[in-house]
């Protein structure tokens, strides 16, 4: 079952990367125990749960039903990849991971990641979403800890802060 | 009521300490660990409720390229001299939990493990242990196991606290009773009774992390164990039980912590990666599936409750008797005593009997849940509080205020209740807009109230001052909602420095002295007394070294902008010392500052909450929505408000998923048929509205800070909240939670003839 190896390359935030994976491996697998991109969380691997969303070629998906060598020339876009390291000592966070601070729109914090890209891929859709749709998107990410108010509450005032600088 | 005391840092919102962390994705989760070398741990599982395992034979896994240890029950320490052990955990049955030995005792139960390579190769591994059971009767309903035909689970269980000893087995392992007063009495002085059967289904905690730990040995055999728990000294005691090794040989590292809510207040995975590593001799990773979670950690109990509650004309409560059956799961301690305890707790009775039977089942083992025990007895209570409310035409809330517990009243738990805020509570929730708003179509509105003792036990905390007059504050107690902030905040207090200056860390087991597990709501009260404490050492060293400098006596000196004053008399004078100049100047004047504080804390402060719901009930499909939410919850006082917000939020959206949707649901063979979020639906961004809340602040006297606690109260009055609010809109009383659609239409339907 685990056979040979297969050879696949594709970029991760922008950077190229390649490696070699057993066939049924999964995105979500291959980023967390061979890039080491453990930001991406799995918390039931059926895409149930939404905390392994990732982007791919600029879609939404949770990558826990991507097989990894599906990915090959691909680009994926993980939480890792949200904040803007600029300078040293101002690396800049996405405007959602800031509010998500402001909002403490998190408590223990592991459905997090899935949360802000999923939502960061909302406000590329829709830079005016309203409650319903904000929800309606989201809804494939579960928080149990939160009940969803803050996380709501910090996307619309992310949409509305992006919204007013542009 | 005291006088709030004026504060200048706690009630503030700063950035939490570990949020940068959180949202870029740098945390370190259980699962986000992987040493060099590591292999992956896997489990074998029962695919029988109830069966005895005949024989384990593992040679053809163990021959497969790649697998490098296989353990079974007969691995582990036997510990029968521990068995039916008076403590708070029974090691013997936590032991057979963690792997069965002679029986599997439900649908998932652990029968062996393996550490392979890799993943694949640990899973194949799993298909090649045979094991020959023998399938026994099995009962998975309370009443149903008490019945004296049942099929038993355990041939050595004989029921606890009834007299005379029971000489043969049964299902129930413990009756546990409250009582007071004249029951007769009480029911003869009232002028309307209310009373009903109450059932609620087996509910799981559902944090989004699943268990996870990587264990890896020296060759001096001394372990460290890395953890998600909400206890790593727990993690560390119960490993060290379960395998027999001295507890000084293991060290526990927290990770972050991806939820618990009580379901990791025990050990599943972490002494079989640590038993596995021991034979493998290389570190392995165990990380159970979403399946393994439902199937094998602790939900929590399904339970059955019989109430009735009775009054006089004017709303007075003359009498109260409760019955409680809680499933335990498939070994003894369900929180059925915390039930007991909590069903009729709001409330001044003079005339009251509780009892609770803690029930074995054929269902995995129950563990805390979020106010253990407390919701479904609010369920019941609550209900019937509304339905009394209903009879005498008084207002819910107005019943309720008449009846209320309060400073003096003797509870119906044992002690006297001090300063508590329920009155206040439910004066804000008469007073909220949202408890006068009109009504929609097939609207209907509920209130109900909840109560939590919250916890004191054992903490240890550390300040250390750093040269540039920065502080670290270090803690046992895993961060699973925000605590690193509300334990910054107490220390910014004490020391008036800005929290921005104060770095909170969570420590392992060999860096900071023993802590009782997170959980009870006791963190920010407990373990902030012990910073508190250790704050206030720093200060009175700090207030030595400047009485030095300034050649004064100590007295004579006086802490407040971050800064040592002269005082009282001092003579002279003196520019204040900073905080930044004490700590430069420190290895000249005495040596580091620094203090740990460790305690039993004491004086803990209950919790109240009320609870205000509006729903929709769809007459077609029996579909329950919300559509207003509003908690009002006495905190004491609110250390950092959005994490107390969000505790409200939390807990009322879990107690909405626990009302509406959230169930086991078995086979009959006893196979859990629903062990996946998919099936297992909890409420998702769409279900819920937003969830208003109003913070009261009646302060725990007996808290420095005022801080009572507030993590549990929230997913008591969900439940009942959204029953009466679904009475308010059909007319109808539904009494088995979850009031799903199903039971709702089933419900209408019978109504409407």
């Amino acid at each position: 079952m685990s056979g040979r190896k297969l050879h696949v390359s594709f970029s991760v935030n922008g950077e190229p990367t390649e490696l070699l994976c057993e066939p049924q491996q999964t995105l979500l697998d291959v980023l967390r125990d061979e890039l080491r991109l453990t930001g991406t969380k799995e918390g039931c691997a059926t895409g149930d749960c939404g905390a392994c969303s990732v982007t791919l070629d600029g879609t939404l998906v949770c990558s826990c039903l991507v097989l990894a060598p599906e990915v090959d020339g691909s680009e994926v876009g993980t939480v890792e990849g949200m904040a803007v390291h600029s300078e040293p000592g101002n690396p800049k966070l996405h405007p959602l991971q800031r509010k998500f601070l402001e909002h403490a729109a998190l408590q223990c914090g592991i459905c997090t990641p899935g949360f802000l890209v999923a939502a960061g891929s909302l406000l590329e859709h829709n830079s005016d979403p309203s409650e319903a749709e904000v929800r309606y998107w989201l809804s494939g990410n579960l928080c149990r800890c939160t009940g969803y108010d803050k996380i709501v509450r910090a996307v619309l005032d992310t949409a509305a802060e992006l919204r007013e600088a542009t | 009521m005291s006088e709030q005391p004026k504060f200048k840092w706690i009630g503030t919102r700063p950035i939490r300490p570990d949020g940068v962390d959180k949202v870029t994705g740098r945390a370190q989760f259980g699962a986000d660990r992987l040493p060099a070398g590591c292999l992956q741990g896997r489990v074998l599982r029962s695919p029988h409720a109830h069966a005895r395992i005949v024989r384990i034979d593992t040679s053809r896994a163990l021959t497969l390229d790649g697998v490098k240890a296989v353990i079974t029950g007969a691995d582990l320490p036997d510990l029968s001299d521990e068995a039916g052990g008076e403590g708070p955990t029974d090691f013997y049955d936590l032991s057979r939990n963690v792997l069965a030995r002679d029986k599997a005792l439900y649908h998932g139960h652990a029968v062996a493990a393996v550490a392979a390579t890799t993943a694949t190769l640990a899973e194949q591994a799993l298909g090649l242990i045979e094991v020959e059971y023998e399938a026994l009767p099995h009962v998975l309903d309370v009443l149903e196991a008490m019945d004296p035909g049942a099929p038993v689970l355990h041939d050595t269980l004989r029921t606890k606290g009834v007299e005379p000893k029971p000489e043969q087995p049964s299902n129930v392992a413990s009756r546990f009773s409250l009582e007071r007063g004249d029951l007769d009495a009480g029911f003869a002085a009232a002028d309307v009774v209310v009373e009903g059967e109450f059932r609620t289904e087996t509910v799981h905690q559902g944090y989004i992390e699943p268990h996870a730990a990587v264990a890896e040995v020296g060759e001096d055999d001394r372990a460290t164990i890395w953890v998600c728990t909400q206890g790593p000294f727990m993690v560390r005691n119960y490993t060290a039980r379960v395998l027999d090794l001295p507890l000084g040989s293991i060290k526990v590292i927290p990770s972050e912590i991806g939820g618990g809510f009580g379901g990791k207040t025990t050990v599943y995975v972490a002494p079989l990666a640590l038993a596995l590593a021991r034979k493998a001799g290389r570190p392995v990773r165990a990380v159970m599936t979403r399946e393994e979670v439902f199937r094998a950690t602790g939900p929590a109990p399904g339970s059955v409750l019989r109430v009735k509650i009775g009054a006089t004309r004017d709303g007075k409560l003359t009498a109260g008797h409760a019955w409680l059956a809680y499933e335990a799961g498939a070994f003894p301690g369900s929180p059925v005593n915390a039930g007991c305890m909590t069903i009729l707790a709001p409330y001044a009775f003079e005339n009251f009997l509780i009892e609770g039977y803690d029930v074995v089942v054929n269902k995995p083992k129950t563990a805390a849940y979020r106010a253990p025990g407390a919701p479904m007895a609010a369920y019941a209570a609550e209900s019937l509080m509304d339905e009394l409310a209903e009879k005498l035409a008084i207002d819910p809330i107005e019943l309720r205020l008449a009846n209320a517990a309060r400073e003096g009243v003797h509870s119906t738990y044992g002690p006297r209740f001090r300063t508590i805020g329920l009155e206040e509570t439910l004066e804000q929730a008469r007073s909220h807009p949202h408890w006068k708003a009109p009504l929609g179509k097939n609207e209907g509105r509920g209130i109900a109230v909840g109560f939590w003792f919250n916890g004191g036990m054992n903490s240890s905390a550390a300040v250390h001052l750093n040269e540039d007059g920065t502080a670290t504050v270090v803690a046992g107690t895993p961060d699973i909602g925000g605590s690193r902030a509300s334990l910054a905040l107490m220390c910014a207090e004490e020391l008036d420095l800005d929290p921005d200056r104060i770095r909170p860390i969570i420590a392992d087991t060999e860096t900071i002295g023993y802590n009782d597990s997170t959980g009870g709501s006791r963190v920010t009260f407990a373990t902030g007394m012990a910073v508190i404490e250790a704050t206030r050492e720093v200060v009175g060293q700090l207030k030595e070294r400047a009485a030095k400098i300034f050649d004064v006596e100590p007295d004579q000196v006086e802490w407040r902008e971050g800064a040592a004053h002269p005082a009282n008399g001092a003579t002279g004078t003196h520019e204040p010392l900073t905080l930044e100049a004490l700590a430069q100047q420190a290895g000249r004047t005495g040596g580091p500052i620094s203090a740990e504080s460790t305690l039993t804390a004491r004086g803990v402060g209950p919790g109240f909450a009320a609870h205000i719901v509006d729903v929709v009930v769809d007459p077609e499909t029996g579909k329950v929505d919300v559509t207003r939410y509003t908690t009002i919850q006495d905190a004491g006082k609110a250390v950092h408000p959005s994490y107390v917000e969000g505790q409200m939020q939390g807990g009322a959206v879990q107690g909405i998923g626990w009302a509406l949707n959230e169930e086991y649901v078995y086979d009959e063979r006893g196979e859990l048929q629903n062990a996946g979020f998919l099936d297992y639906r909890m409420p998702v961004a769409l279900d819920v509205p937003m969830i208003d809340t109003v913070i009261v602040e009646v302060p725990n006297p007996r808290h420095p800070h005022g801080v009572r606690g507030v993590g549990e109260v929230p997913i008591v009055p969900p439940l009942p909240a959204i029953a009466n609010a679904i009475h308010s809109a059909t007319g109808l009383r539904l009494r088995h939670a979850p009031m799903s659609p199903p039971r709702v239409l089933a419900a209408l339907e019978e109504a409407s003839g």
